[in-house]
């Protein structure tokens, strides 16, 4: 028997939750039944929130106590990743600070890509590092805009220390065209509900199932979790039932607080059932989209002895509340706002200088001096501590997790933001150094010198112009 | 001992109205200041030796080089050197023509600062570049918001409730309306009452709109000499330079912890520099006047107490009690200041020195202080973060 499983997870939810009354009060005018649907929130990014930012956050969560020089490859899954053709993965593992010596690949273009990549690492073998978030922009006024929520999802994978042993999988693939996305369009076009159900889940989700229990050797009736993302409510219930599973097994998918998170949402639910899962208990894990992947895991003596982390609960528990759908939107980029001339800024980037620098800018090194011990950022040839001035004495020092707080601030209504005020101060380092920098998830007027923050890894700026977009480090409410 | 002092003379200087100057063009400032300060030296264009010509937004307007300065003033292919120190800009093109007259390069030399930032587009000063690797990871801040750090570190630092700051801040600014509106080359020139400064729109919290200076065209010039050639030429007690100098940040207040954002250091180093230089022991006894930065409020309020005028964390105080108003200890800003009289940027040095000049030569009008015998010139370049300070002090040769 294979010993190889999950060693570890982690979780990312953006803070704010959009509350769906707020989107059916804007739209219903057009679509009555939008009302009915008007419950509960998702979760949504913030302006400088994507996949990449949000799979950094939650392989942040993953990794906590662990030794990062033990990751040996990089998976990200997404149907959103921000480049079409730059190494997504490769951003992620960056600002990680994980060895660039290790495999790493994106991997999209299908609801499955999250349990597909998690199947492939697991038969891989090796300390992969799994990544799975998902941004998706719906259609204003569609149900989907009510339903999809954001959110990222990290499982580490291993031989030693397992949490949950990997018993078998099965993997089907089938052209059902429950929904597609063109290469070059904005949105989802969506098929018929009872269609999806009839000749979709009821049909394919069963008969991958039943393959996944009899190579792990696993009976229906022993599975304590059931995870299946679904949309539609009650499809989950009702596939538990077809497979045989024990209807109290079927665990919620959340949807009703955070959306449906797309890539990220089978493996949300799998972090969360790890969180809430006792030693010994089968899980199953149903990834659905043009056919189904179903994943067992067994909980070992091991889930408890691991560091504690954010993880969903964490995450759900973080929520702000938010009721601005215009502002979010805008978010998206589908409202057209008048911004003023400060917009207009040109934010081409000098990657020449952005790959020379990009152990400042993406993994947040910093320099120690060796003489003196002064940490500063930007590392640079000269030690800043006025008593030593020492050249060339500046060892890589990690900043992205050292504890800060806010020195002095302001909040700027006469600067661009694309959520103004824009926010940005001088962040002291307990350890040492001090950044003037944006800040980031604080609402207007809650900032005070003092404020204890977090480092966050986010989008910087876009250049509309040329199609990009750069990131770096910001100070977000640490609690 | 090494200095400047009572190495360089004032012969002539002169000042653009300033203001939102649709009608004019850089060669237009820079013709206005340059007619008055020749006409106040009464000498010949052909007299002048040298010249150096400050502009900051090169970039916007004026363009890049001294040509800009040789062209509008046809000036007879002499050498004309361009310089750029931020908000210093001005007072470094002084600092080039005094040092070139007390080498002994030149008998007479001319420094003349313009800017021209009404034609950007912009409302405040435009959006720039800070640099290829800045770009990627400081904020898309602006000069108000940079500068409203100062306010949050020191009502942190000294207790002081953001209201009482604010009152404070409001003060200077009421200050410097009720100056300026003597003042007939100013930007703004109407008095405005506390509870308007109190009331406006905030901009960048906690400075609101009467915080902030204005964003203005205008240009300044002065023209230097040795104060031998000065009294051959008839001017038997100049003005001279009695102090001069220049702190330029290094990193640490960007990098690291040392600095807690409530004061600019630079300030703090270039006026003991200049103290020293003028033989100065009691700059609030022997100061008849100061000139400073006051691009906001609060910059002008921690300045007070960089410059020793104020006890740290006093500065509010003394502010509130008129310390510094017209009729204070030491005024600071009678020609309106940053705020009132304007911020052409490359020419406020000049500007600032050109009331100190005035003052001490007793042609103030309707604003002249009494028996003014020395003043203090000071500008802060860049944000609290990173900057170069330029401390100047004038007085009169024989005093």
């Amino acid at each position: 028997m294979t010993s190889v499983g999950i060693t570890a997870y982690g979780a990312y939810l953006p803070k704010r939750r959009l509350n769906r009354a707020a989107i059916a009060a804007a739209n219903a005018w057009m679509n009555p039944a939008l009302k009915g649907m008007g419950k509960g929130a998702k979760a949504m990014c913030n302006w400088d929130e994507d996949t990449v930012t949000m799979a950094v956050e939650a392989g942040r969560d993953c990794l906590t106590g662990i030794d990062r020089a033990t990751v040996d490859s990089v998976t990200l899954a997404s149907t959103t990743l921000p480049f079409a053709d730059r190494h997504n993965a490769g951003i992620v593992l960056a600002a990680l600070t994980l060895d660039e010596n290790s495999e790493s690949i994106d991997v999209t273009a299908t609801q499955r890509a999250g349990t597909t990549a998690l199947i492939k690492a697991l038969k891989a073998g090796g300390n992969a590092l799994v990544l799975a978030a998902d941004h998706r922009i719906a259609k204003p006024g569609s149900a989907q805009e009510m339903q999809l929520g954001d959110g990222a999802a990290a499982l580490l994978l291993g031989t030693e220390k397992v949490i949950a042993r990997f018993l078998g999988s099965h993997s089907l693939a089938r052209d059902l065209v429950d929904h597609y996305r063109s290469a070059n369009a904005e949105y989802d076009y969506n098929l018929e509900e009872r269609w999806i159900r009839d000749m979709g889940y009821d049909l394919i989700v069963p008969e991958a199932a039943k393959q996944a229990l009899e190579k792990a050797g696993v009976a229906a009736a022993d599975i304590d979790h059931f995870i299946m993302p679904a949309i539609q409510n009650g499809l989950d219930a009702r596939q538990a039932k077809r497979i045989g599973v024990k209807a109290e097994a079927v665990r919620s998918n959340r949807n009703r607080e955070i959306g449906e998170a797309g890539v990220a949402h089978p493996l949300l639910m799998l972090v969360h059932a790890l969180e809430e899962a006792q030693p010994g208990q089968k899980i199953m894990v149903i990834g659905f989209g043009q056919g189904a992947d179903v994943l067992i895991f067994e909980t070992t003596d091991a889930l408890k002895q691991l560091p504690k982390r954010s993880g969903v609960t964490g995450q759900l528990a973080r929520g702000a509340e938010d009721n601005n759908y215009q502002r979010f939107l805008s978010f998206n980029g589908q409202i057209d706002y008048e911004w003023g001339i400060r917009a207009e800024r040109d934010n081409r980037t000098a990657q020449s200088t952005a790959y020379r620098k990009r152990d400042s800018i993406t993994s947040f090194l910093g320099g120690k001096c060796t003489q003196c011990g002064t940490v500063q950022f930007p590392k640079s040839n000269v030690c800043v501590n006025p008593n030593c001035q020492a050249i060339g004495t500046q060892v890589d020092h990690p900043f992205a997790d050292l504890e800060a707080a806010v020195k002095t601030f302001t909040e700027d209504n006469l600067a661009y933001s694309p959520n103004p005020p824009l926010q940005y101060g001088n962040i002291g380092f307990n350890e040492g150094g001090n950044i003037y920098m944006d800040l980031t998830d604080f609402d207007s007027g809650t900032i005070s010198v003092g404020s204890k923050v977090r480092m966050v890894f986010r989008i910087k700026d876009f250049d509309d112009k040329r199609g990009f977009r750069r990131y770096f480090w910001k100070a977000a409410p640490a609690a | 001992m090494a200095g400047i002092r009572d190495k360089v003379a004032i012969i002539g200087m002169g000042c653009s109205k300033f203001g939102e100057r649709w009608d004019a063009s850089p060669d237009d400032l820079m013709l206005e200041a340059y007619t008055e300060a020749l006409a106040d030296a009464a000498i010949a264009k052909e007299d002048i030796q040298m010249a150096w010509l400050g502009v900051f937004f090169d970039e916007q307007n004026v363009g890049k080089s001294a040509i800009p300065l040789s062209q509008a003033l046809r000036l007879p292919n002499i050498p004309v050197t361009r310089v750029e120190n931020l908000c210093a800009t001005g007072t470094e093109a002084l600092r080039g023509a005094v040092y070139a007259v007390a080498a002994g390069a030149c008998d007479i030399a001319m420094a003349l600062g313009v800017e021209k930032l009404k034609d950007t587009g912009y409302g405040g000063l435009p959006e720039r570049t800070k640099g290829t690797f800045e770009d990627l990871w400081q904020p898309n801040s602006t000069a108000p918001g940079s500068f409203a750090q100062l306010a949050s570190a020191y009502s942190a630092k000294h207790g002081v409730d953001m209201q009482d700051l604010k009152r404070a801040m409001a003060h200077v600014s009421w200050k410097s309306h009720q100056n300026g509106a003597k003042n007939p080359k100013a930007h703004l020139q109407s008095v405005v009452d506390m509870d308007k400064i109190l009331n406006a729109p905030m901009v960048s919290f906690p400075l609101g709109l009467f915080d902030c200076c204005g964003v203005s065209d205008g240009a300044a010039c002065a023209i230097v000499t040795t104060p031998e050639k000065a009294r051959e030429m008839g001017f038997d007690n100049p003005v001279v330079v009695k102090a001069l100098q220049l702190a330029a940040s290094n990193g640490v207040e960007m990098s690291h912890n040392s600095w807690d954002g409530s004061y600019t250091m630079t300030t703090r180093m270039a006026a003991q520099r200049a103290y020293a230089e003028a033989g100065i022991k009691d700059p609030l006894k022997e100061l008849s006047m100061t000139e400073v930065h006051d691009c906001f409020s609060i910059t002008e309020l921690v300045v007070m107490e960089d410059l020793g005028l104020s006890k740290e964390g006093q500065g509010y105080k003394d502010i509130l009690n008129g310390k510094y108003d017209a009729d204070g200890e030491v005024p600071c800003q009678i020609d309106g200041g940053l705020k009132c009289f304007g911020h052409p940027i490359g020419a406020s040095g000049l500007r600032m020195a050109y009331e100190v000049y005035t003052q001490i030569n007793g042609r103030a009008g309707s604003r002249q202080l009494k028996d003014p015998v020395m003043g203090l010139t000071h500008n802060l370049g860049g944000i609290p973060n990173r900057n170069v300070c330029s401390v100047s002090i004038l007085g009169r040769l024989n005093q």
